[in-house]
């Protein structure tokens, strides 16, 4: 399979797929378990999410990893598990996907504070995620997804942990903002800017934005990033901000906005385009329809 | 009062180590512990809740004026205890779900503590059943409860609802908070009151507790 960096490099724009956690819990994923657990008990529905994600069309497949770093999984008494807890993620997916996809291998935060704002060094959470990329990589992602970051230190941590297990796996780093009135920051206060700097002296190969906002404003983002780096940008935007209807959570963006909106991501340069939060194979498929119009439409401008 | 008013600005800074000797001098100026409490580190705490709310400062400033607050408690809670300033009661907190946006939860737990309560903090990922069992064992007045994610918002509603089966509602109270939530929300899961923000939710636990008595 030709490598996805060069892929984008050619000018292609490739689709990634949706949320997992909702799929997990309409499978029986009681609320306030770790998603991560599943991995360890029913790996084979790991499995059937991928091949829904694949079969509507996405060609890069996240792993159900986000918070397998031992540091998070410590909460729940799993952190002594983590190097299986990875590993099998990544097998189920490989067995869904064989070469079909690119095998993303997703990292989130540790949830711990760093020093001096919290109580964490630098050296225990860098050895959380290294434990997490050597099991991952060693089972065999085809790229690492540093994802959902707040905290720019940590971030540069997490791609620091994949670069000393491989110096060649690609790299996806992205963060999650909110809008203010003066503009994009993390809740630790992290400009786009910024994150533009560090993510890629960190080593990211590409960089970009994962929930905390509906497709409108991921435009936006995309757009300040665009100003920021010449790295190509990943995006995945939420359902929409959620809403509760009769105690059930709602998102409110259907397949079909998000898929006219993936027009607008296309055109302010996004390279990878994904779904958080709330977004569902459905998503998925209304976005692969919209990607191959805009690649067809690509291929018919000659180039200059 | 100048030196309230320095001790403030210095906790909004987030400066740790100059927070305890400008308490320490505020004693030596003849001003009441509960004084220097209210005026000084919790008028500080207030700005720096409210900052963080409209995005003018970002979590890294809150933890450390967080940690100046705790500085500077730890000054006065001695002279508080022995003068006799009793607690308000206990009040059980929690965020139903686990990352570093609990930053409201542990800023309110910390305002109550300024307020003369007894918090129980239970971190993050609290069940419903972990909400109830800890407020019967701690013989707690009220249940705070923390929200950022829509997804996680029903654990309220089942913390009332248990209440309500335990025949413990109007025994212990509870009161909601987070970006999802909002009053309505309240008023639909039948809590007893929302707090918009660290001040209100401070208020709202102290009229709560009082109901209680």
């Amino acid at each position: 399979m030709e490598a996805i960096t060069s892929r984008i490099g050619h000018g292609q724009v490739l689709l990634a797929d949706g949320a997992i956690g909702s799929l997990l819990m309409t499978r029986g994923l009681p609320r306030g378990a770790p998603p991560e657990g599943v991995n360890l008990e029913h790996p084979e529905i790991l499995e059937e999410i991928a091949r829904l994600y694949l079969e509507a069309g996405a060609e890069i497949i996240q792993t159900n990893t986000f918070g397998a770093s031992p540091l998070k999984l410590a909460n729940y008494g799993l952190a002594g598990q983590a190097v299986a807890i990875n590993e099998n993620a990544v097998r189920a997916v490989r067995r869904a996907v064989g070469e079909q996809a690119y095998l993303s291998a997703s990292c989130g935060p540790s949830g711990r504070i760093l020093q001096p704002y919290g109580d964490t060094d630098a050296e225990t959470i860098l050895a959380s995620f290294i434990t997490q990329m050597r099991a991952l990589i060693g089972a065999g992602a085809d790229i690492i997804c540093v994802e959902t970051m707040s905290d720019i230190n940590e971030a540069q941590l997490a791609i620091q942990a994949a670069r000393s297990v491989s110096t060649s796996i690609p790299v996806m780093a992205t963060m999650t903002f909110e809008a203010t009135a003066r503009g994009f920051f993390t809740i630790m206060g992290v400009t786009i800017e910024k994150a533009c700097r560090e993510l890629e002296k960190a080593g990211a190969d590409l960089l970009g934005s994962n929930c905390g906002n509906g497709s409108l404003q991921m435009v936006a983002i995309a757009k300040e990033f665009r100003k920021f780096t010449s790295l190509p940008l990943l995006i995945q935007a939420n359902a929409g901000v959620p809403e509760l209807r009769s105690g059930q959570v709602y998102y409110p963006e259907t397949p079909e906005y998000m898929a006219e909106m993936v027009r607008e991501l296309i055109g302010a340069g996004v390279a990878v385009i994904g779904g958080c939060c709330g977004t569902t194979p459905d998503h998925i498929r209304a976005m692969r329809k919209v990607v191959d119009e805009e690649m067809q439409h690509r291929q018919g401008i000659p180039e200059n | 009062m100048k030196i309230l008013k320095q001790i403030a600005q210095c906790l909004e800074s987030g400066d740790e180590a100059g927070v305890p000797p400008l308490v320490r001098q505020a004693l030596t100026e003849g001003i009441v512990p509960k004084t220097i409490l209210d005026d000084g580190l919790i008028a500080g705490m207030n700005t720096v809740g409210e900052k963080f709310r409209v995005h003018d400062i970002f979590l890294p400033d809150v933890l450390l004026a967080a940690k100046a607050m705790y500085a500077g408690m730890d000054v006065l809670k001695p002279l508080l205890l022995s003068a006799g300033v009793s607690s308000r009661g206990r009040v059980v907190i929690g965020s139903v779900q686990g990352d570093l946006h609990d930053i409201g939860k542990n800023l309110v737990a910390i305002m109550l503590k300024g307020a003369g309560f007894e918090v129980i903090d239970l971190g993050n990922d609290v069940s419903a059943e972990k909400f109830v069992t800890a407020a019967k064992n701690n013989d707690a007045r009220v249940i705070g409860m923390s929200a950022l994610l829509t997804t996680t918002m029903p654990v309220m509603k089942e913390v009332v609802d248990l209440l309500k089966k335990e025949s413990l509602s109007g025994k212990i109270k509870t009161i909601i908070g987070g970006a999802p939530v909002s009053q309505n929300y309240a008023g639909e899961i039948g809590a007893d009151a929302y707090g918009y923000d660290c001040a209100q939710a401070v208020a709202g636990v102290k009229k709560l507790a009082a109901a209680v008595q």
